[in-house]
């Protein structure tokens, strides 16, 4: 073994690891610059309408209040790309929560208490924020979110259903989802003359430094925006949120840095949730479990601020093998907050609608869960006919019920009971698309025999910037205590962002390539090297992102085992199993995190978040983590991630695949299977909260509809 | 912020003294609650009164085989209080039920009975809410109210008491003692709520100054079968969608006494009298729960979406019931 074999796939653990349990590791909001004052943003209070009056005498009053930003007064700023970010630049109320001004002070609670006194006067108009399958305003958009065509047809897939051997047509509700990352989205913003420097809580400088030089009209390098340590973002950090504009506003405005963490109840109207889907599946197959036509079509809401749509039939068009296809979505711009990137956007709520569909297929037929999708494992890629880079889809079927122990399960329904607890398990496939950026990252040799790395990756919380000193150990054949990495400075160069499962292949091609070029410029140096080191660089850019012959995704599959209790109608996650093909893992302990983490974010999704969206008021309820409920640790018991060897040569030089994602793509449908299993009841809507399971546990016991019993 | 005056109390006198002195005050106990309403709006004292240095922080066993937990015992210490858990062993599952271990470290016995609601348009002061501001309406009641009541409330307000313990105290039929500036008495735990009716700004029956200064949990329901149980959204940290805490003794094989109060059905821990009536001098069989526990929730007035608390809360008091009645007798 060479000491890279033992580098890359090692579980080294994270670099950053004491900094951030010992409390010393800073986040955006945490950087005390001398005069620093604090922000605190006001929410409009009605749903749809427009400010008609504006008053800050009482807030400006109160003592430590140095400014009231609104529309009368703020700076007019260029026009973003993303136009959630043209904050305070007009008296309209696109929806309740919208941004309507800003008050700056010395103190967060003076801060807080003069955005507290505030008096805002609307006019307002009727709302809308009600979604309904059959909604009058629903149209098909151009494309959905990540570029894919809206509707797609392969084949006839309604003749084909009308004459399949069995059908099923059935609908499935995903209620809006929120990513409530532990850091809430913060900024702080600091003006020298016509230079601004933020930290801000992204997934991405890159994104952030462009959107602000649009906004302030500035040459973007003047602007540095960094990232050192980010508390998650599931992607609601992947693009700049208001929270940096204010700032930066609030910031020139005041002549002060400012620091603006948004509250956590804010966070539900102003940085994205994940929109409610509403799926029909229609699968239609022959007598042996083949599929002969798949039809998936989804409703989901947008804003009236930009169209976003969540594309979630797009998973329809890589899983399996029917001849006949169509995947459709609609849209209808409601007076809700704008719905964004969500931890795998599309393919979550996606595969929980489709595999929970192949599930009641399987269920219909006698046939096997497990057996039914190894039946329909396609050649190709049925969307687009290209070969699979790699597909190890059956391989983790079968090794997931080997590990689980599938074959033992008795497959009737209800068929197991202890006590009071009705106990069943289920399977699901996951599946996520292989995605990559081009990025620049330098690498250079230092005389004492060191290596310093530098990409603006930002390490989210996954062990980026681990996983790369491994890759470039890797690549360099160094001792990785001997390599540091520099990340989360836009000043390093532009990169894409944490998301999309695809920094580890963007930033990693990028370190790879400027290690390699290093170490050919090393073979020809002779003699000590230089005080300012040998240094290469590289640029992905024009290679990484060329179309590949190959589709190329990661699969995975996801077993679950629940414990229904028919008192309570409670539902608890006795165990959840994954196994995953995800290329090369290049770090055993973080991958492992991640893959449970997303696991875990899956068990939520089926059991525990929900979001209701007020139809009176016109916001999301649930806006505190009291009653948003992500799962406790108690709700998670046992949870298992497993991966397979998997050799593809059509990737990067890594040979990896993301992992960020696939952990949450499945998971609630194998959680939504297994109650069937244990209750021999459908659900079709989640969370599969007490309220709903008790009903239809009573409802299937006293059909008569006797809920009293 | 809103400048507030802060006083540290090192008696009992000293707290309802400045209490009185300072008008629109609040004691302050663990601040679970009171400190997350302040941040929020809801409340706005213009001092605070920190109780948590009064000497009310033991649990004493009584002579007549009681036990009085003062006031700033903590939900963690009084849940693990030997006493408590072989005594009165519901109170000890429904504080656990309760919150998180951190809020359970940190809230206090009279903090956890006097905590508000957390209904969210009583949080949300941009939104109406008769409890936070008499007049301005209920938006809950065409809002979302699936964790709201179906027992007891009235157009003025729909919400639900939040605690756990309190719905064991009143099933064991505890007492909370107060000290106010015209002496001191105690209250019925089941009685210290109220409901809403056209006052649902009153959460309780506290005078205007009055500091509760501990619980009495009886000695005629001291070492008597009880337990409690709570069903919710996950496993741990989440209010309760319906709960129980029953106490039920048998003697020469009927019900000599039973006391069952509900939780999260009501404005307050829903004393179950009726239920109790039934039961007692009856066989403790599943017919007997049944039919007393349906006479109880016969009054249930279920919401537009929360028709299934009823059967939740039925089906939990039957659980409860039949574990707690020995095997043979069911």
């Amino acid at each position: 073994m060479t000491a890279t074999d033992a580098v890359l796939g090692a579980p080294v653990e994270r670099r950053e690891g004491r900094e951030k349990v010992t409390g010393t590791a800073r986040y955006a909001a945490e950087f005390p610059a001398p005069g620093r004052a604090h922000a605190w943003p006001v929410p409009a209070t009605v749903v749809r309408g427009r400010v008609t009056g504006v008053d800050t005498a009482s807030a400006l009053a109160l003592p430590g209040v140095l400014a009231v930003l609104t529309h009368e007064n703020a700076p007019r700023l260029g026009v973003p790309d993303d136009p959630t970010l043209a904050v305070l630049q007009d008296p309209r109320v696109p929806h309740r929560g919208w941004f309507v001004g800003v008050v700056v002070a010395e103190t967060l609670e003076a801060a807080r208490a003069g955005a507290a006194a505030v008096r805002i006067t609307y006019d307002t108009e009727p709302h809308d924020v009600t979604l309904t399958a059959s909604h009058s305003g629903a149209y098909v958009p151009e494309s959905a979110n990540g570029g894919f065509p809206a509707v797609t047809e392969q084949g006839d897939p309604d003749g084909a259903l009308a004459s399949s051997a069995t059908r099923l047509d059935v609908e499935y509700r995903v209620p809006p989802l929120h990513n409530h990352p532990m850091e809430p989205h913060a900024s702080t913003a600091h003006w020298d003359g016509d230079r601004l420097a933020v930290h801000c809580s992204s997934q991405g400088t890159t994104a952030v430094r462009k959107e602000l030089a649009r906004l302030f009209a500035l040459p973007e390098d003047r602007i540095t925006v960094r990232a050192e340590h980010v508390g998650g973002g599931f992607g609601s950090k992947g693009t700049p949120r208001p929270e940096v504009v204010l700032a930066a506003m609030a910031a020139r405005e005041t002549g002060r840095p400012v620091t603006l963490a948004l509250p956590r109840r804010c966070l539900p109207a102003v940085v994205g949730h994940r929109a409610p889907t509403l799926h029909r599946l229609r699968l239609g197959a022959d007598r042996g479990g083949r599929l002969t036509s798949l039809v998936h079509e989804v409703t989901t809401h947008t804003s009236r601020v930009k169209e976003f749509v969540e594309q979630a039939a797009v998973p329809a068009r890589v899983m399996y093998a029917a001849p006949a296809l169509r995947t459709a979505h609609r849209v209808a711009a409601l007076d809700v907050p704008t719905p964004s990137w969500m931890r795998a956007p599309g393919e979550c709520p996606g595969m929980y609608a489709l595999e929970s569909a192949m599930d009641e297929l399987a269920a219909g037929l006698g046939v096997d869960p497990v057996e039914l999708r190894i039946r329909n494992e396609p050649e190709r890629e049925p969307d687009s006919g290209r070969p699979f880079s790699s597909r190890h889809l059956v391989e983790c079927l079968r090794e997931g019920a080997r590990r689980f122990g599938w074959e033992s399960r008795d497959p009737r329904p209800r068929s197991h009971e202890a006590g009071p607890l009705l106990i069943g398990s289920g399977v699901a496939s996951a599946t996520y698309p292989v995605l990559v950026s081009p990025c620049v990252a330098s690498a250079r040799a230092l005389p004492d025999g060191g290596f310093l790395v530098r990409v603006n990756a930002t390490d989210i919380g996954t062990g980026a910037r681990t996983v790369l000193a491994q890759i470039a150990a890797d690549a360099l054949g160094a001792r990785l205590d001997r390599v540091r990495v520099e990340v989360a400075d836009s000043g390093i160069g532009f990169a894409p962002m944490a998301g999309g499962s695809s920094g580890t292949a963007s930033w990693g091609s990028a370190v790879h390539q400027a290690c390699v070029r290093l170490t050919g410029l090393l073979a020809e140096h002779s003699g000590p090297l230089p005080d300012e080191g040998v240094t290469a660089e590289a640029d992905t850019s024009g290679t990484v992102d060329a179309e590949s012959p190959f589709a190329r995704h990661a699969f995975g599959a996801h077993f679950a085992e629940v414990a229904v209790d028919t008192v309570s109608g409670e539902v608890r996650v006795t165990r959840l199993l994954g196994v995953f093909a995800a290329g090369h893992i290049l770090n055993a302990r973080t991958a492992r995190s991640q893959f449970i983490g997303g696991m875990t974010m899956g068990l939520g999704m089926a059991l525990t978040e929900d979001s209701t969206v007020d139809p009176v008021f016109g916001d999301f309820v649930e806006r505190d983590l009291a009653s948003y409920h992500v799962p406790a640790h108690a709700d998670v018991a046992d949870v298992e991630a497993h991966w397979i060897d998997e050799e593809d040569d059509h990737l990067n030089p890594m040979g990896s695949k993301g992992i960020g994602e696939i952990g949450i793509v499945g998971s609630a449908a194998a959680v939504g299977n297994a109650v069937h299993h244990a209750t021999g009841i459908r659900f079709r809507e989640l969370p599969l909260t007490p309220d709903r399971v008790l009903t239809a546990l009573l409802s299937h016991e006293h059909p008569a509809g006797m809920l009293g019993a | 912020m809103k400048p507030f005056a802060y006083v540290r109390a090192d008696s009992v006198e000293e707290a309802t003294e400045a209490f009185a002195a300072h008008p629109g005050a609040r004691y302050l106990g663990g601040g679970t609650n009171l400190v997350d309403l302040m941040k929020l709006g809801v409340e706005a004292p213009v001092a605070l009164v920190d109780v948590t240095r009064l000497p009310l922080d033991t649990v004493a066993e009584l002579p007549d085989g009681g036990l009085r937990a003062g006031a700033m015992v903590r939900n963690s210490d009084l849940a693990a209080h030997p006493a408590v858990r072989d005594r009165y062993p519901a109170l000890s599952q429904a504080l656990l039920a309760g919150a998180s271990g951190q809020l359970r470290n940190a809230a206090t016995t009279g903090g956890n009975l006097l905590q508000r609601t957390r209904c969210p348009y009583f949080q949300d002061v941009s939104k109406p809410c008769n409890k936070r501001e008499p007049g301005s309406g209920c938006g809950a009641l065409e809002g979302v109210h699936r964790d709201h009541a179906v027992l007891g409330h009235s157009d003025q307000c729909i919400a639900t008491h939040p605690s756990d313990m309190a719905v064991a105290l009143a099933a064991l039929d505890a007492r909370v003692e107060l000290h106010g500036p015209e002496g001191t008495r105690s209250v019925p735990a089941a009685d210290f709520h109220r409901l809403p009716g056209l006052h649902p700004e009153r959460d309780t029956e506290i005078h205007p100054g009055e500091l509760i200064t501990g619980v009495v949990l009886p000695a005629a329901t001291a070492g008597l079968p009880s337990a409690y149980r709570k069903a919710r959204d996950r496993a741990s940290y989440a209010f309760a969608l319906a709960s129980v805490a029953v106490v039920l003794h048998l003697a020469d094989g009927v019900v000599e006494r039973a006391g069952i109060a509900f939780g999260a059905l009501a404005h307050r821990p829903w004393r179950a009298r009726r239920a109790e009536d039934a039961l007692l001098g009856a066989a403790p069989t599943t017919a007997a729960f049944e039919h007393a526990v349906d006479l109880e929730l016969a009054a249930a007035e279920p919401l537009r979406d929360n028709a299934y608390k009823v059967p939740l809360a039925r089906r939990l008091a039957l659980d409860v019931l039949g574990r707690l009645a020995p095997p043979a007798t069911t």
